[in-house]
């Protein structure tokens, strides 16, 4: 029941993106088409559970019996970049067919402050290891669904007249603020 | 002269929220109120002239392979810092930025200038472009702050504006708001840039 709980809030009723602000350039920057956000959101999905996961370990074992938890966002950031050089590595050598599909998106993953912030987010409400990675998962679910959404809607933008100064950001940002608003109606959905 | 432009390229022509549209993220999320945003603000730019000025001292030292990660370990330095010393000095404020204090880290501003300029440059240039692009940012955050403090429970820094019985837009507060305030100020900024 509890899991089911984390799951529910993370995806969608405190949408990372649409409701907490974290990884704003991902999503207006490679939200163009549906097929690129479906690329970003897996490589996100990957990252963003095992950072979580690794994080954990280090803050539980290492970062607090030193008593060093001020080191926690120098530590978190260059775990998280190690991390994205790794699994490219690992990717590129091993599932040479995924890393074409991913490869582009990753690097680009170490500057998403989603990453890093809800591993800083994870250890702040004590979540126990499961509880982390499940709440990692979700969030980055959450993350490729507000995406897909946002691609849907874009590409259909393309046929739509709309002011020239409107163009680029700032509609981007208004279709946004709407889809926040349509999200804003799961609030309450989970006590 | 030149000195002048480094300063105030980051003001108007290159402002880092309303023309380069970097660093969203604390852009839309902390600028409930205009203290708040200016407050962030505040933050962010004493990171970015820090990191600007240590960057350009040691571009000499740092090789080229790992300069990244190097910018990234001296940027969560002066972030750790300012995330301390908020903690202890302005409890309150600390509070109502929460996460966004420690994701000045990931803040493409300050990584961004550090690749594009502190490393090519002089420190003194260096110093001036992290002040212009770090009031450029304060300006645009306190501006949108304004904004929507004043939309959404009408007042700008704590003083109201309008009686107790008004009602307020409190959307503007609420996170569709920020998208909305912010959507409609780059669409005003490029209407202007495009008449000059």
């Amino acid at each position: 029941m509890e899991f089911i709980k984390i799951i529910i809030l993370a995806l969608i009723v405190n949408n990372v993106v649409l409701a907490q602000f974290l990884g704003i350039c991902p999503f207006l920057g490679v939200s163009s088409k549906v097929s690129t956000s479906i690329g970003m959101g897996a490589a996100v999905v990957f990252v963003m559970t095992l950072a979580n996961f690794v994080t954990y370990f280090v803050y539980n074992f290492i970062l607090l019996p030193l008593g060093i938890e001020f080191m926690q966002t120098i530590s978190f950031i260059l775990i998280i970049a190690f991390l994205v050089q790794v699994v490219e590595i690992i990717l590129k050598k091993a599932a040479p067919s995924l890393y074409q599909a991913l490869g582009i998106y990753l690097p680009l993953i170490t500057t998403n402050c989603a990453v890093l912030g809800i591993a800083i987010l994870a250890v702040q409400k004590d979540y126990n290891l499961i509880e982390s990675v499940v709440y990692a998962s979700s969030i980055a679910v959450g993350f490729t669904l507000a995406m897909v959404l946002m691609a849907g809607i874009r590409e259909h933008m393309e046929m739509v007249g709309y002011p020239k100064g409107m163009k680029g950001f700032p509609i981007s940002l208004v279709i946004a603020g709407l889809l926040s608003l349509a999200f804003m109606g799961f609030s309450g959905l989970v006590k | 002269m030149s000195n002048l432009k480094f300063l105030t390229n980051g003001l108007l022509k290159e402002n880092p929220s309303f023309v380069l549209v970097l660093g969203t993220c604390p852009a839309l999320a902390v600028t409930t109120s205009a203290i708040n945003g200016a407050g962030m603000g505040a933050a962010t730019m004493f990171v970015l002239i820090c990191s600007n000025i240590l960057i350009s001292l040691l571009k000499n030292l740092i090789p080229d392979k790992v300069r990244i990660v190097a910018f990234i370990v001296v940027i969560a330095s002066f972030v750790t810092i300012v995330d301390l010393s908020m903690k202890a000095f302005v409890p309150d404020l600390y509070k109502s930025l929460g996460i966004f204090i420690p994701l000045i880290v990931v803040n493409c501003i300050i990584l961004g200038r550090a690749e594009a300029f502190a490393q090519k440059n002089a420190t003194f240039p260096a110093l001036l472009d992290g002040i212009g692009m770090g009031i450029g940012f304060t300006l645009a955050l306190t501006i949108m702050g304004s904004i929507r403090e004043l939309l959404g429970s009408g007042s700008i820094f704590d003083i109201k504006l309008v009686s107790e019985t008004t009602k307020t837009m409190l959307l503007f507060i609420l996170p569709p708001g920020a998208f909305l305030t912010y959507g409609y100020l780059i669409a005003i900024v490029n209407k202007l840039r495009a008449k000059n």
